[in-house]
């Protein structure tokens, strides 16, 4: 029995030569594949299809509780547990409540865009299978890699193999599990 | 040709000097920070920040020990140095936050290689005017009276006080800044956990970096993410120095009461954080061998914002001086006359020359293409900005309504002290900063290559 891997993966050393693998392992089929690379390529975004992400909706979310918290707390406050009349102003002195709702609505989505970032990344993760190619440390610094995983449907270990080395690769290795 | 593709942004060109490779990069960036030898200006600028952050020390513990009376703050001018200082850090601050979000928002791609330190900057300078407000207290340790909680006294804040939304937005700008700059820092730490031969480097910044790998999946919610931190933070920074400001315009202190103060203290906070910025760039770049990535451009277009910031803050004195003579109060205009002509007026027509003749040699291509000189305009900027805050804390306080209750501020060495204390605390945080962190963003500078542009048209 062979041991099972997580994938394989090839190594480029331009963007470009990596948005194109990308692409024909796209077209070819493959499906559970991703792509690594030192800095944000759009391309790539366009190739995986990847523009729908729900940040948006959970930092909106965590803005919309923000403001809600903001102004709520300072009614309760001002009107229910510590009411004082100063010069018979109203209790409920609402333009006075917008700057700190403003800023809990900040505040609390800034918390949700890091918390949702993390969350959808699936981070903190120190350990990931492709860490064991031990070429990959150079994925941080200038070179560029796409790895197809074993968990592919059409993934077969050689051929998934002889696949990307027709891509014209620097190099195509099996990442262990 | 790669001239015929359609590119929605053309990236302006010379941003960083040519010659540079992904990996060239990466590597006069990183070995900044894992370089086992430090460089011995390091040690100059981390020592003297170190020396006066034992003055600060020294000067909260006899603080702490004997109250805020040994500051020269005494009646009617009870916000003194203090106030001062607080209003000059967070004003500074603001640079950084306009470099990281404002500039993101407009497709500025020069930023990306101030923005890393620009942030660090904000970060430590809110650090800095924190310990103000907190200090001027008179019980620091019961600062956290200020939020809202249960409490057996049975009070609350008073929401309708701007002392009260000045808590809750500079701990929120401060919170913001910190996971801004944390975010941005996560790729880059990934970068380093690679790039260290240290054992301990790498268990450090592998827990920072949380495991990042580049994936193409994380870098496209990583840019929504950085977008829409961006989106918050940009209304962010504009509100705290208007709340800042509204500490003032709220009260009926006579050179306060006005409603131009928000505008007007937003751009002279951009205008001393620009200043700020350049200071801090010019000596690091000369040392560190960096001008190929902070370039001449970046200096330039820094000195423009600086102008034009200062130009706001130049129209802002004007009309400061009009409005209190249009207005037609005698206590406005009383107050204004004695800012200009009473005892405070060496200290107003310093700030005058600093803040609004001194920069307009930054018109000039031949001044702002020195970085000695735009050193020397950088420092004297933020000299006019920490006299602007001054004069108007000091004078206003020192003659209101009735000439009896007048009188005349003296600081103390311990306002001094703390003033510099604080500006050891800055510099030590800095210099450990760059020592330990990448100061330039590493993976921003990347995508200004030219090699990070993708050559083919892509049709998905």
């Amino acid at each position: 029995m062979i041991k099972p891997i997580y994938g394989v993966i090839a190594e480029f050393d331009n963007p470009t030569a990596l948005v194109n693998a990308t692409r024909a392992a796209r077209e070819k089929g493959y499906r559970r594949l991703d792509a690594y690379s030192p800095f944000p390529i759009e391309e790539l975004t366009d190739v995986l299809h990847l523009h729908r992400n729900k940040l948006s909706l959970i930092v909106l979310i965590g803005g919309i509780v923000g403001g809600l918290t903001g102004y709520l707390l300072q009614y309760y406050v001002t009107v229910v547990n510590f009411p004082i009349n100063i010069g018979g102003r109203p209790l409920h002195s609402w333009p006075a409540y917008i700057i700190i709702t403003f800023e809990l609505t900040i505040l609390l989505g800034a918390i949700s865009v890091v918390l949702g970032l993390l969350a959808l990344c699936g981070l903190p993760m120190p350990y990931h299978p492709v860490f064991n190619v031990p070429r990959f440390a150079l994925a941080s610094r200038n070179r560029f890699f796409l790895c197809i995983e074993a968990a592919d449907p059409l993934f077969d270990r050689d051929r998934t193999s002889n696949f990307l080395e027709t891509l014209e690769p620097r190099e195509v290795s099996e990442v262990a599990n | 040709m790669p001239e015929e593709q359609i590119v929605e942004q053309p990236a302006p060109k010379e941003i960083i000097a040519p010659g540079y490779t992904f990996g060239t990069v990466t590597d006069q960036i990183a070995t900044v920070v894992l370089t086992k030898r430090t460089p011995w200006f390091w040690f100059a600028g981390f020592g003297v920040g170190f020396a006066l952050l034992l003055v600060f020390l020294w000067s909260v513990a006899v603080l702490f020990a004997k109250g805020v009376g040994i500051w020269g703050i005494r009646t009617p001018v009870m916000w003194g140095f203090a106030i001062t200082n607080f209003v000059w850090w967070i004003g500074i601050g603001h640079a950084g936050t306009l470099i990281s979000a404002i500039l993101l928002l407009l497709n500025q791609r020069w930023r990306n290689s101030i923005n890393r330190f620009a942030e660090a900057m904000t970060l430590f300078a809110v650090a800095c005017a924190g310990m103000f407000p907190l200090l001027h207290l008179g019980r620091p340790w019961l600062f956290y009276w200020l939020f809202p909680y249960p409490n057996t006294m049975g009070v609350q804040p008073n929401f309708r006080s701007p002392l009260v939304w000045d808590v809750f937005a500079v701990s929120t700008y401060a919170t913001v800044s910190a996971l801004f700059w944390y975010v941005g820092l996560i790729p880059d730490l990934a970068t380093l956990r690679d790039r260290t031969h240290s054992r301990f480097a790498r268990f450090i910044y592998g827990i920072m970096g949380m495991g990042w790998r580049g994936s193409a999946r994380h870098w496209s919610v990583y840019e929504t993410a950085s977008l829409l931190l961006a989106g918050l933070a940009t209304p962010l920074v504009l509100s705290v120095h208007t709340v800042v400001s509204f500490d003032f315009t709220v009260a009926i202190v006579p050179g306060w009461h006005s409603t131009f103060f928000p505008p007007y203290f937003v751009a002279g906070a951009i205008y001393s954080g620009f200043a700020m910025v350049l200071a801090l760039a010019i000596p690091l770049r000369a040392a560190y061998g960096l001008q190929g990535l902070i370039t001449d451009k970046h200096l330039d277009n820094s000195a423009k914002v600086m102008l034009a910031t200062g130009l706001i803050v130049g129209y802002a004195y004007i009309l400061e001086a009009f409005t209190a003579w249009y207005s037609g109060n005698v206590y406005e205009q009383a107050a204004m006359l004695n800012r200009m002509t009473g005892p405070y007026r060496y200290y107003y027509w310093t700030l005058v020359f600093c803040n609004i003749v001194a920069p307009n040699a930054l018109w000039f291509r031949r001044v702002r293409s020195k970085p000695a000189l735009l050193f020397v305009s950088s420092i004297v900027v933020l000299t006019g900005m920490w006299l602007e805050r001054f004069v108007i804390i000091v004078s206003s306080l020192a003659q209101d309504f009735i000439p009896s209750s007048w009188s005349i501020f003296q600081a103390t060495r311990w306002d001094w002290s703390t003033y510099f204390g604080t500006i050891g605390l800055f510099l030590f945080l800095f210099f450990l900063f760059i020592r330990l962190l990448p100061m330039i963003s590493i993976f921003e500078v990347r995508t200004l290559l030219p090699q990070a542009k993708v050559e083919e048209e892509v049709q998905g």
